[in-house]
Formats: C-alpha cells, sequence, structure tokens
C-alpha cells in the first residue's frame, strides 16, 4: 500500500444543537483500499460519510485530501474533487430515461443540441462494462430499485474517481446483482479507487473489506484489519455484547392452524398454498422479486388477488378488504417503514394512537385519550422506545428507533397471525435483538409469526418452518435440520418447472 | 440548515412556537400593530365584535375547508357549494311559501333541506372522484366548482332570487338570542362540534391519519375511501351552513356569494399551521385564521385601501403563509 492516504480526518467532530454526533474521529483512506464503516444506526457513519460528501459541514477538525487540508462547500464540490457518494435516497430523476439520468449535467454535445445516441452509447458501453442488464433507453421511474441503485452507481463513472462512498448499497439487491457490484468494487480497486462502504450485512465484510472502523455513538472505537479480526468480535466492538444474544431461542409448539392459504395466486405468484400454526414461526426466505413478499400482500388484500382461498381462524377471508382482515387477526408489518408504514410528521405516540383507537383502546364512543395514552407508554416500554423520543416527531428517529415504532404498532390492534415483511431491514444489530425478542415472545404466547426476510440468517435463526421461494413458486418447505444455508440456497436458484 | 446556527433563547423560543403553531401569531401581531397604527377606530370594542360577526362565514368555511386539506387535498368548490345552496334554498322556500302561507317555518326548514341537499351532491361528487377514481383533489374540486356554479345560474337565469319569507332573514341573518346575533350562535355550536369531531371521535383520527400517510392507514386498518368521503361531504355541508346564513343575510337567493371564498379558507387554514401535505390541522387556530383574515380585510377597510388592492394584499398573504408553511415543514423534518 503507498504511504500516502487518499483521505484522512483529524478530530472530526459535528455537534448539532444538543447532539454530538460525532465525537473528534480520525479515519483514514488508501488508495485500492476498501474499508467499511460500521456501527449501529445513531453511531455516526452517516454524519462522517455527509461530511466526507461535501452534504454537511464539520463543526471541528479537518479533513485532508491527499495530504492537502479540504473545505467542501457542496456535494458538486466534492464530486468535482473525485469524491463521489451513493447515497441511500437516489438522486434520479424518474421521468428521464436512464441515459439522460447516467449523463445530466455531462451530456455530449454536438454543437448547441444533446447528442443522444452518443449518450445512449455511451450509457450502454458503461453497462457492459460493469456488467449490468440496463437498457439505457428506459425510463428510469420504470426500473425496479435495484436496477437503480445500479444506474445511481454508474453515475459515479465521470471525471477522475478517487473516493466513492457506497451507503448501504446491498440494501435492495439480490444476490446475483450484489456479486456483480463486488466484481466492479474489484474492477476499482485495481484502478487505486479508494471505497468507503457504509452496511449492517457482516457476510458481505470478508468477501470485499480490507479494514473495518467501527463507531458507536459518535466515537470511533477502532480500525481492524479484515484478517485480523471476525464477525463475532466485530459484532462486540459494535454493540458490547455477544452474537450468541442476538438470535433468541424459540420455544416451538404448534397448534391449530391459524392460516391456511390454497393456490393463492397473483402477479409474478404462481398458485401457492401456505398453513401457518399459532406458536409457530414461519420463515419465508428467496431473492428479492421472487414473490414472497407479493404472495402475502396478496392474501392481506394490499396486493391484488387473482385466484384462490385463503381462511383465517376458519373464516373466509379471501375477498374480504385489508380493513376486515386486520379486524378478524391478521396484521402486516410492512417492509416499507416511510411510505407505508408510519405518518412521518407525527410523534411516536401519536403513531401508536392511530392503531389503538383503530383497535378500540380509545372507547367505542368519544375517544378517551387518557386510555389511549397509558396503552400507547405500556407498548412504548414494551418495544423498549427511549422514552425521550416517544413524543419527538418519528422523522427524526433513527431507522431502528422508527422500527420499534412500527413493531410497537402491531400491538395495538390484537392479532393473532403477523405477517412480518422484512422487519429489520435498515436496522442496526443491537435494535435487532430487540426486535427478535419481541417476535419470540409473540411466538411463545401463541401467536402465528411469518418472517419475511432477505436476510438469510435471520431466517434460518428464527424460523421453525421455512419457506422458500423461487422465480414466483414455492419451491421448498423445509423444516428442523433440513433449513441448512446450503439447501436453502440451493432452492433460491430452483428452475424446476418455474416459467420464466 | 438553520439549526446549525447558534440560536439564542429568544430565537429559540421564536422557532419553537413557529414550529408548533405556525406563523399565526406572528401575522396576528404584525396586523394588530399596523392597523392600530392606520386607524384609531380600528382597537375598540364596536369594531373588533364587528369584526367577530363579519367573520362567522369565513370560520365556517374554513372548519370545513381544513377537513379537505387534513386528508391532503383542499376543495376549491366551497363558493359553489354556497351560491348553489342559496340558490336551491331560496327557491324552495318561496316555492313552499306558496303553497304552505300559513306554516312557514315548515317551507323554510324544507327549503334548507333542499339547500343543504344540493351541496351534499357537491361533496359527495367530490369525494367519490376523490376517494374511488383517485382524480386530483384540485382537478376534481375546480371541475365540480364550474358545474355547480353553472347549475346555479341556470337555474336562476342569472337573476336573485327574491321574496324570501321575512321571518328566515329576520331570523338567521339579523336575529339575535340573548342579544347575540344568531349567527355567532350557529358559528360557536358549529366550532364545537367540529372541535369534537377532530379531537375526539375515531372519524377525526382516521382523517389525520388518512392525511399524514394515506398508505399506513390503510394497513391500520382504517377504510380510507370512506373517510375521504366523508371529509369532503361535511366540508360541503358546512360550505352549505355558511350559504344558508349569507341567504338570510342578502335576503335573496344569489348565485354569486362565496366567490372568493375558497382562497380565502385556504388562506385562513394555512396561516392557521394546516399543512398543505395533509394530517396537520387544528380547529381552534383555524377560527383564529378565519379571524385573522376578517380583521385584516376590515382593517384594510378602516385604512381605505380599495377592494382591488386588498385583492393584490390577500394574495400575497397567502403565498407567503405558504411559504412559512414550507420552512416550517422543512424544519420539522430536519429535526434535531
Amino acid at each position: 500500500m503507498p504511504s500516502q492516504p487518499l483521505i484522512r480526518t483529524t478530530g472530526l467532530s459535528k455537534q448539532y444543537p444538543g447532539v454530538l454526533a460525532l465525537d473528534s474521529v480520525d479515519f483514514e483512506l488508501m488508495p485500492g483500499e476498501v474499508h467499511v464503516l460500521f456501527g449501529e444506526n445513531g453511531a455516526g457513519k452517516s454524519t462522517l460519510i455527509s461530511m466526507l460528501a461535501g452534504a454537511n459541514s464539520p463543526s471541528g477538525g479537518t479533513i485532508e485530501l491527499n495530504g492537502e487540508k479540504m473545505r467542501f462547500g457542496s456535494v458538486a464540490d466534492a464530486q468535482a474533487k473525485g469524491i463521489y457518494t451513493v447515497f441511500q435516497e437516489f438522486s434520479l430523476i424518474p421521468t428521464l430515461s436512464v441515459a439522460e439520468n447516467i449523463f445530466l449535467g455531462w451530456e455530449p454535445m454536438k454543437g448547441p443540441f444533446v447528442d443522444h445516441r452518443e449518450m445512449r452509447r455511451r450509457a450502454r458501453e458503461m453497462f457492459q462494462e460493469l456488467d449490468f442488464e440496463i437498457d439505457p433507453t428506459e425510463v428510469t421511474g420504470r426500473l425496479s430499485r435495484a436496477q437503480q441503485q445500479m444506474v445511481e452507481i454508474t453515475k459515479a463513472f465521470h471525471g477522475d474517481l478517487s473516493v466513492l462512498i457506497l451507503d448501504e448499497p446491498t440494501a435492495s439487491l439480490t444476490d446475483r446483482e450484489v456479486d456483480h457490484l463486488f466484481d466492479f468494487i474489484e474492477t476499482l480497486k485495481a484502478r487505486g479507487v479508494g471505497i468507503i462502504y457504509i452496511s449492517h450485512r457482516m457476510q458481505e465484510f470478508a468477501r470485499i473489506a480490507d479494514r473495518v472502523t467501527v463507531l458507536r455513538d459518535g466515537a470511533k472505537i477502532g480500525t481492524v484489519a479484515m484478517d485480523e479480526t471476525d464477525d463475532d468480535a466485530l459484532v462486540e466492538m459494535m454493540t458490547g455484547r455477544a452474537i450468541s444474544e442476538i438470535y433468541p431461542q424459540i420455544a416451538h409448539n404448534p397448534g391449530e392452524v391459524l392460516l391456511r392459504a390454497e393456490g393463492v395466486r397473483t402477479n409474478g405468484v404462481q398458485a401457492a398454498d401456505v398453513d401457518i400454526r399459532a406458536g409457530e414461526v414461519l420463515g419465508v426466505a428467496g431473492l428479492v422479486g421472487c414473490g414472497k413478499s407479493r404472495l402475502f400482500r396478496a392474501m392481506m388484500g394490499v396486493a391484488p388477488r387473482l385466484a384462490g382461498r385463503v381462511t383465517l381462524k376458519g373464516q373466509d377471508i379471501t375477498h374480504a378488504p385489508t380493513r376486515q382482515i386486520i379486524h378478524h387477526g391478521m396484521y402486516y408489518l410492512s417492509p416499507d417503514r416511510k411510505g407505508e408504514g408510519l405518518d412521518l410528521a407525527k410523534t411516536a405516540n401519536d403513531n401508536l394512537a392511530v392503531n389503538l383507537v383503530m383497535g378500540g383502546r380509545g372507547g367505542t364512543g368519544l375517544i378517551n385519550w387518557s386510555a389511549v395514552r397509558e396503552a400507547s407508554v405500556q407498548i412504548a416500554d414494551y418495544v423498549e422506545l427511549h422514552e425521550g423520543y416517544r413524543s419527538r416527531l418519528v422523522s427524526q428517529l433513527s431507522g431502528g428507533n422508527q422500527q420499534k415504532v412500527l413493531f410497537g404498532k402491531c400491538f395495538g390492534q390484537d392479532a393473532d397471525v403477523y405477517i412480518l415483511d422484512e422487519p429489520t431491514v435498515g436496522v442496526d444489530m443491537g435494535t435487532r435483538a430487540a426486535l427478535y425478542l419481541l417476535i419470540k415472545e409473540l411466538a411463545e404466547a401463541g401467536k402465528a409469526v411469518v418472517v419475511i426476510s432477505s436476510d438469510l440468517p435471520e431466517v434460518m435463526h428464527l424460523a421453525h418452518r421455512m419457506l422458500v421461494m423461487a422465480h414466483g413458486r414455492l419451491s421448498a418447505e423445509l423444516s428442523g435440520d433440513e433449513m441448512t444455508e446450503d439447501t436453502i440456497l440451493k432452492h433460491f436458484f430452483d428452475e424446476s418447472g418455474a416459467t420464466q | 440548515m438553520s439549526s446549525d446556527t447558534q440560536a439564542t433563547g429568544v430565537k429559540a423560543w421564536i422557532t419553537r412556537l413557529f414550529v408548533k403553531v405556525g406563523v399565526l401569531p406572528f401575522f396576528l401581531l404584525g396586523a394588530l400593530v399596523i392597523f392600530t397604527l392606520l386607524s384609531s377606530k380600528f382597537l375598540t370594542g364596536q369594531n373588533l365584535i364587528n369584526v367577530a360577526r363579519q367573520s362567522v362565514y369565513l370560520v365556517l368555511v374554513s372548519m370545513g375547508q381544513m377537513l379537505a386539506l387534513v386528508t391532503g387535498g383542499f376543495d376549491l368548490s366551497v363558493g359553489t357549494a354556497i351560491a348553489l345552496t342559496s340558490v336551491v334554498s331560496a327557491m324552495g322556500m318561496v316555492w313552499l311559501a306558496g303553497i304552505f302561507p300559513d306554516v312557514i317555518w315548515l317551507a323554510i326548514l324544507l327549503g334548507a333541506f333542499l339547500g343543504f341537499g344540493a351541496a351534499l351532491m357537491v361533496g359527495l361528487v367530490n369525494g367519490i372522484g376523490v376517494a374511488y377514481f383517485e382524480v386530483s383533489p384540485f382537478i376534481m374540486t375546480l371541475g365540480v366548482s364550474s358545474v355547480g356554479a353553472g347549475f346555479a345560474l341556470f337555474l336562476t337565469g342569472g337573476v336573485p332570487v327574491s321574496g324570501l319569507p321575512f321571518q328566515f332573514a329576520d331570523t338567521f341573518g339579523f336575529g339575535r338570542l340573548w342579544s347575540i346575533p344568531v349567527p355567532v350562535i350557529i358559528a360557536v355550536i358549529c366550532i364545537v362540534i367540529m372541535w369534537v369531531l377532530m379531537a375526539r371521535t375515531r372519524l377525526g383520527t382516521q382523517i389525520y391519519a388518512v392525511g399524514g400517510n394515506i398508505k399506513a392507514a390503510h394497513l391500520s386498518a382504517i377504510n380510507t375511501r370512506r373517510t375521504l368521503l366523508l371529509a369532503y361531504m361535511i366540508c360541503a355541508l358546512i360550505a352549505s351552513l355558511t350559504g344558508l346564513l349569507l341567504t338570510a343575510r342578502v335576503e335573496s337567493g344569489e348565485a354569486n356569494l362565496g366567490g372568493s371564498i375558497a382562497l380565502e379558507s385556504i388562506a385562513a387554514c394555512v396561516i392557521a399551521g394546516v399543512s398543505l401535505r395533509g394530517g396537520i390541522g387544528r380547529v381552534e387556530n383555524v377560527v383564529l385564521g378565519a379571524f385573522f383574515i376578517v380583521l385584516v380585510q376590515n382593517g384594510m377597510n378602516l385604512a381605505q385601501v380599495s377592494s382591488y388592492m386588498q385583492m393584490v394584499l390577500l394574495g400575497a398573504l397567502l403565498i407567503l403563509a405558504v411559504i412559512f408553511d414550507q420552512i416550517r415543514y422543512r424544519i420539522i423534518m430536519q429535526g434535531r
């Protein structure tokens, strides 16, 4: 490794009124290095990269780029100096074509006019080089989230890229897409680009990381070389607790069948039969886009139901509207907490109150707000939402705390079947452990719990029984010792009988 | 980012007040100071009572408008609901009074119900369009407003409906009960009902939830379509009641009543901190917001500002209020 770091921060701090978001952090990035930033939500990772990306200015400390002190006035300023950041929130314009998005602000010209043909040619070339299968003429808004992410990454390849910052880039990618991304990161490394990589997925670190810097509560805990550490040590650094404390042992006492789906079909999902029993955690695994979420959304009446029959506790709910299904005792936790889970401009308490009122906890006549408030305190205690956060607007909470509020909403209405769709998406390990305990308590209290997740270790550790989906079909049902990573992965790519 | 600056105590307090209740206290204070300086008649008990009486109509309509705004839409057809109510109820009363000259109160009552019915049709069509066909509230209520205004003019041929029963105007236009003007009493009752609706009933909670995040509301077992429909219908009903009171006040059925009230009611709501993105808004603040608009109009009259100039100022005030709403929303969403 050359001795001169690409980026070096010394004593970098960020003070918000009342909160020290980053506490004098020393950090360095070498050329050709993949440096992972690891830490729980709110640990300061986003604050650190926002300052390196030029989106935010530090309140203390210095940033050096190639040994020169820098102050970035804006994101564009940082980009001009070769630092490109792919944020979780995309900067794509959904109504433009893919090629237009990639060349936004850099359009190839032919005289006074934009040369669209050249633009498309170069976009196609870039995609070929990166091995991404995207049509440059497609309207960006019609792409999947994963494809949009790829477009976003492709945008980084203008001018001389020296530092690429990736904020949770794999959160919405399928495994195959992740492979592409990693191949591509290798290519960049070979070119001497330094990569700062933020992720919660530890299984990725071993594959690509050179060094890992762990942050906790705004302070740097330490920087370790990846080949000198392991997952357990990293988790311990991040949380201060051991990994065995994260996944609980859930007792398995299967009771009667609460939810039965027969031949349920919807767009992209072919005739699926599912039985869910009381006191059981059913895992549903599969690649992004395999239809695992859609199948259950169809049962909930959120996605269109084309065929089949669904019964909940013996009652036919096939054509019932969502609200009646909820009243009959089936609750759906959305994977999209911002889009369809929470009201961001309201407080955590207000968000909980809606479900409590709808669940009848405010009385039947005029709402008894003191009863609602009492119940919402109980729920907030139960999901371990810190008292200081309860009357804060949800938009101001970290992802983990938002997810706790979303879980809290589950308990506002009495249900017997809980469909938890990606229950820990974008949530840090510490919060995950707390949420897993809630799942354990639900199952052990005799509820039927469905955990739909793209996070394989999560489903494997929690589920008593597991459905694997591939290409819109149930490709396997596994239980007990059959639930090994190899077996599951094999069924992920099950093409048997699939009509693609 | 405003939170970056070192806020002093006073500034922090002002920011907190602004985030909590919006721009209204500042506007109200400014108006009081300016108009007191411009006219010695402004800050007198008599004038303020006058303003209270005049503001009844806007207060009522604004509360209805608030419902539409809280669901995340708005209602440009409140003026049409008023005009339609005025024309239909006046024609009904005149016609029925001819049939039952001896039971004049029955004629008034039935006439009023015809007016309510006409306005409810407006609300129903708005609600069905917005809730079930997902037409944007802007287009839906704009279209309905043209349709309704057309009907009102068609029914009357553009000529005011005169010859209303004397008792109607005498009671609801100029009457007093315990020396309080009847319209004020009706407005107070409506304010109480609306407050209870929004703060203490499930429907109120549902309206807030639908405006805050309609998908989340759907997954919380809320019938989002019914909620939207009811919001537009209640909005039209309150506008209709206003139309009836205005008809009594002008003693004739007029198709041009309520011409500028859509703009004024939206301005009143936005100034009172009702979010244009939905989900946020309080009845008591909206009442104050409407009162503020009428106060400004009164002050401008006393200061002899021409009515043309008043239109300019009102429009500017609305835009200013929306700008402040935007700033407030930014502060809320950034937090910390």
